[in-house]
């Protein structure tokens, strides 16, 4: 069995987020990467699988050098090898051909991702490299259990949950409760310094899109408090005021 | 311009987000032609006239009853190329976004998701999607000839434009690959407000003390027609199904009107509802960071506030 499991280098949830270079460029200042949450979750399922019934698992990065951490932090928490492809993630088309590219020369059975990254929330790459491979995409997948060459996956949809089955090879986007996230041990983190890394150069994507800007929403205004005893205008002001009910 | 709008249904009933998705599609301007996959109810059909479609596709392969993602990606790659569309337009749901992926693999399309207002074509094609979940904006020029866009909730307003048109019954033939995902059962939540749908939602946090305390945010919830919604630690506890998370890692709502209940306001919650046109926190705690987020915000005890409140809105209507 072996196992793809690709990986963003996104800003911790909690970071503010800015702009520099004329709003054209991400501001990296005072800012920590983390590996996407729900590239996470994909990640601690891979290695469940891993743990219970063997197999390889093999995390891929797009991106710039800067990404390595994030990437040997994957290779703490279990995965054996690691493929940083050497480019800018700029787009989702962008990402999911070297995705597949990769995928072509190594035949996995299963290849999975989370159901978005967190920057972008594009939630379309999984749904790219499955139509680029040939091969089922499904998302957004919240539970994953093997038998043999089938899996049974459950899928959110609005107001519920989907139960599906499907043969390998496949392509998953994966969110929470798929597996608990994984934290690496000393042991894992020691053993991630020395796990093979490979850097592949990108191949050419003409993909169609392309950022003129970023924008910040504008500033919220200040909350206007309501006393508890008086919820009566609280009710006047959202019918006049925000005009919302 | 020529415009392919895939609209959802549940239960036969077409989705306020799809119906959103013909607004947009109309706002564009251009020709805008509906297209439905499998079961949906014929008069719900033809209103999408009155919403701005002018052509109405439907596709009643029983096989498509069930949302399968190659399949509906299938269908709509034809679709497009039958109907010379220019754009697909959809909703950003679980199975638009999924889907609108593989019809941009297919036809070659730039692909937007999360597109929060109508393009920009005073100079190409540019469109503002919503990024780091909520917390900024990118706009993108769309350079091909095709166009895939999935919207956000609230990107366009569904508003009365036309009257009903006559269905056109349409066929694809598909492939077995097309149904290699098998959809043995599913469960949904029916009869309620679906939260992604809702324009205003209801939510509670770990102030609410235990899912026994659920009824008096239900009664508030019927009294507004909202959908009900939770922090992360409430369906972490199993107080509430998933599905009703919203936050970062959970659902991500829109809603005209979001009511907090004893949610403290982390970050991670924050990512979820920062695209809500108007908050409301009520906390106990005059310190919980949700009131810096929030538009009006009453420090005072749940078990108290929410009758008093339901009990408000009753007598304002």
């Amino acid at each position: 069995m072996k196992i793809l499991v690709c990986i963003t280098h996104v800003p911790d949830t909690t970071s503010k987020i800015n702009f520099t270079d004329n709003n054209t460029k991400f501001d990296p200042n005072g800012v920590q990467f983390i590996i996407g949450p729900y590239d996470d979750y994909a990640l601690a399922r891979a290695i469940e699988i891993k743990e219970s019934s063997g197999a390889t698992v093999t995390v891929l990065n797009v991106g710039l050098a800067e990404t390595e951490p994030t990437i040997r932090k994957a290779l703490a928490i279990g995965a054996d090898d690691a493929v940083r492809v050497n480019a800018d993630p700029t787009d989702s088309l962008f990402v999911a051909t070297q995705i597949a590219d990769h995928a072509k020369a190594n035949n996995y059975d299963l290849i999975l991702m989370g159901r978005e990254s967190i920057d972008y929330n594009s939630g379309v790459v999984h749904g790219l490299v499955g139509e680029m491979l040939g091969m089922p995409s499904i998302s957004p997948v919240m539970k994953l259990e093997l038998e043999g060459t089938t899996a049974k996956l459950a899928r959110e949809i609005e107001g519920g949950k989907e139960y599906l089955e499907v043969s390998l090879p496949f392509v998953a986007g994966c969110q929470e409760p798929i597996a608990e996230w994984k934290i690496p041990n000393m042991r894992g983190i020691m053993s991630a310094r020395t796990k093979p890394l490979a850097v592949v150069e990108p191949k050419a994507v003409d993909s169609g899109v392309k950022l003129q800007k970023f924008e910040l929403p504008p500033a919220k205004g200040a909350v206007k408090m309501i006393a508890a005893d008086n919820v009566a205008e609280l009710v006047t002001l959202l019918k006049n005021e925000a005009k919302v009910i | 311009m020529a415009i392919l709008v895939f609209v959802e249904s549940a239960e036969g009933k077409i989705k306020k987000t799809s119906l959103e998705a013909v607004a947009y599609a109309h706002g564009m301007g251009g020709s805008v032609t509906a297209i439905a996959l499998g079961a949906t109810d014929a008069v719900e059909l033809e209103a999408l006239g009155k919403y701005g479609a002018q052509k109405v596709l439907h596709v009643a392969d029983e096989k498509l009853n069930q949302g399968i993602i190659q399949a509906y990606a299938s269908v709509l790659s034809k679709a497009m190329q039958d109907e010379n569309a220019d754009v697909l337009v959809l909703a950003g749901s679980t199975l638009g976004t999924p889907v609108a992926a593989r019809v941009a693999a297919k036809t070659g399309a730039s692909l937007a998701s999360n597109v929060v207002e109508l393009p920009d074509t005073s100079s190409g094609f540019v469109v503002k999607r919503s990024i780091y979940t909520g917390k900024a904006f990118a706009r993108v020029e769309l350079n091909n000839a095709k166009k895939v866009i999935g919207i956000k909730k609230n990107a366009a307003e569904v508003k009365e434009v036309g009257s009903p048109v006559s269905t056109t019954p349409y066929s694809v033939s598909l492939a077995d690959a097309d149904f290699a995902t098998r959809i043995t059962s599913s469960e949904k939540a029916t009869g309620e407000v679906l939260l992604p749908e809702a324009n205003i939602v209801v939510s509670g946090g770990r102030g609410m003390k235990g899912p026994e305390h659920w009824p008096i945010l239900e009664d508030l919830a019927h009294t507004l027609h909202a959908a009900t919604g939770c922090s992360k630690p409430v369906s972490d506890m199993g107080w509430r199904p998933h599905h009703e998370h919203v936050g970062q890692t959970g659902v991500k709502v829109a809603p005209q009107l979001y009511i907090a209940i004893g949610i403290s306001g982390a970050i991670q919650h924050l990512a979820g509802v920062n695209s809500s046109k108007c908050i409301v926190v009520i906390n106990k705690d005059a310190d919980a960071p949700f009131f810096k987020a929030a538009d009006y915000g009453i420090v005072g005890d749940a078990f108290e506030v929410l009758p008093k409140l339901t009990a408000a809105l009753k007598a304002a209507k």
